[in-house]
């Protein structure tokens, strides 16, 4: 059985039982998991972790479900690079990418959706259900057809075609909402509101959030056991960064790193930087945006945890970064480029962010470095589609000869 | 399956600049059927929200809404976007 306790309010500190819920009753605040950390303690080691299966349920101890093989496609466990390349071009001795988007669905959603499905199934519900915008969509499919399971997505419509064939394919009921943004929102909490599904980012929420604890555990084992000096991660909600943080801090407790001493660094693209700008500008109330973003994994224009977020960066003495939108497929390029990973808009705005901290003295040369890189290219491939632009040859070598002879690079 | 109508609307506000000086929610029930309740804020010099409960008639309560609207207050949604990336 999973070693949790209940849900508390983060606002008020009103305890509930473990059931399907996500705001306090009283305060409106987000519920989160709590955890028998004593009995945790005894039951997790180095030892037991390395022995655990290669997915996020290694971890399992600290995650709030039980693994049921049923609706496992494997997540987690994703690779974590060495930099060589981008590290050169950076004047970074000391750079890694954790490559989320080789997840089964392509992004680190799959982490978050395989606690949240689990969680479902002892919860007994026959649906699992989300709005998304993509990436969500795509592993809420994906993890229903593994399980056996019925999945209800809704999309924004006018999605791009790549992003909604990477849903449709797993055979979801798929809703395609007419409306703005902000229609699609009131219409899906009304939906959670009246039927009895498991919406992994509504009801199911305090068990969903937790799997991107993961995030930080692996990067603490794949580093040798230590946290490092600094992270810098794309953000939406602020709930996945937030994550991360207290999953090092996790580590660190139970005695399997030592004092974590990382800033945290949060990227976010100009067309969508409610938490960031907060940041910038020195408040801690997030004012909401309308998202118009190229980064469009990122475009929460009301984050829920956007508060939640800035405390970590004031915590762990870090910062918030903006990238331009005429910068964010500069940065996938340059990833693509340097260390042969195609990325989404996310990842630019990582790569991006990455880049300024270090331009800004913020991230120096010495300074263990891990950039996270939480979702694929091959669904938003129009974002870098001006790098089609192959030589047309004829099927002669002299026809070869001469592209070659042609080429500027 | 029918979903049922919500007995009481709960919205976010969020405010900026000169609106935080104005008396936006004693307006409102004083302009509009409504019967309004604070539940939180965070109120600062250039920015403020407030998580506002509103019973009424359905009607009404989008009529009113419409009009705080109207000002340059923005509503959102209490527990923050529910589509995701």
């Amino acid at each position: 059985m999973a070693n949790t306790l209940g849900l508390k309010c983060r606002e008020c500190g009103r305890e509930y039982p473990l059931e399907p819920l996500n705001a306090c009753d009283f305060c409106f605040g987000p519920l989160e998991v709590m955890y028998d950390y004593g009995a945790i303690s005894r039951l997790i080691s180095k030892e037991s972790i390395q022995a655990g299966p290669n997915s996020l349920w290694r971890y399992h101890e600290l995650l709030p479900a039980d693994y049921h093989e049923s609706v496992d496609i494997n997540a987690g466990f994703t690779p974590l690079i060495r930099s060589r390349n981008l590290a050169k071009m950076l004047g970074l001795n000391e750079l890694y990418i954790k490559n989320d988007s080789v997840n089964p669905s392509f992004s680190f959603k799959d982490r978050v959706v395989a606690v949240a499905s689990a969680k479902a199934l002892e919860f007994e519900f026959d649906t699992i259900a989300c709005a998304s915008t993509g990436n969500l969509a795509c592993s809420v499919a994906a993890h229903a057809a593994r399980g056996g399971i019925k999945a209800c997505v809704f999309i924004p419509s006018g999605l791009e075609a790549g992003k909604v064939l990477g849903a449709a394919i797993y055979n979801p009921v798929l809703m395609s909402v007419e409306g703005s943004y902000d229609d699609v929102n009131r219409l899906c909490s009304e939906i959670a509101d009246s039927y009895p599904w498991a919406f992994v980012n509504i009801n199911m929420r305090p068990f969903y959030a937790e799997g991107s604890k993961s995030l930080g555990y692996e990067v603490a084992e794949q580093l040798g056991w230590r946290t490092p000096a600094h992270v810098v991660v794309p953000a939406a909600s602020g709930a996945m960064f937030t994550k991360i943080w207290k999953g090092f801090n996790e580590f660190a407790d139970l005695g399997l790193v030592g004092p974590v001493h990382t800033r945290m660094h949060l990227a976010q693209a100009r067309g969508c930087a409610p938490i960031a700008e907060a940041w910038e500008e020195g408040r801690f109330v997030i004012k909401p945006v309308r998202p118009s973003t190229l980064a469009t994994s990122l475009a929460i224009g009301n984050p829920a945890d956007g508060w939640y977020a800035l405390k970590v960066i004031e915590a762990s003495e870090g910062s918030a970064v903006i990238a331009e939108e005429n910068e964010i497929a500069d940065g996938v390029k340059l990833l693509a480029e340097t260390e042969g990973i195609f990325t989404e808009g996310a990842g630019g705005v990582a790569i991006t962010g990455l880049k300024r901290l270090v331009e800004q003295g913020r991230i120096k040369p010495d300074e263990p470095t891990v950039v996270y890189i939480t979702g694929n290219g091959l669904k938003t491939t129009e974002l870098v589609a001006d790098v089609v632009n192959p030589f047309l040859i004829k099927p002669t070598v002299s026809s070869f000869e001469a592209a070659m002879a042609s080429r500027t690079k | 399956m029918t979903s049922p109508s919500s007995p009481v609307r709960r919205v976010r506000l969020t405010y900026v600049d000169h609106l935080i000086k104005q008396p936006v929610v004693y307006e409102l029930g004083r302009q509009f059927k409504v019967v309004t309740n604070v539940r939180r804020a965070d109120v600062q010099e250039n920015v403020g929200w407030i998580i506002l409960e509103m019973d009424g008639e359905e009607d009404e309560i989008d009529r009113a809404l419409d009009w705080v609207r109207s000002l340059g207050i923005r509503i959102d949604s209490v527990l923050g976007d529910v589509v995701e990336g």
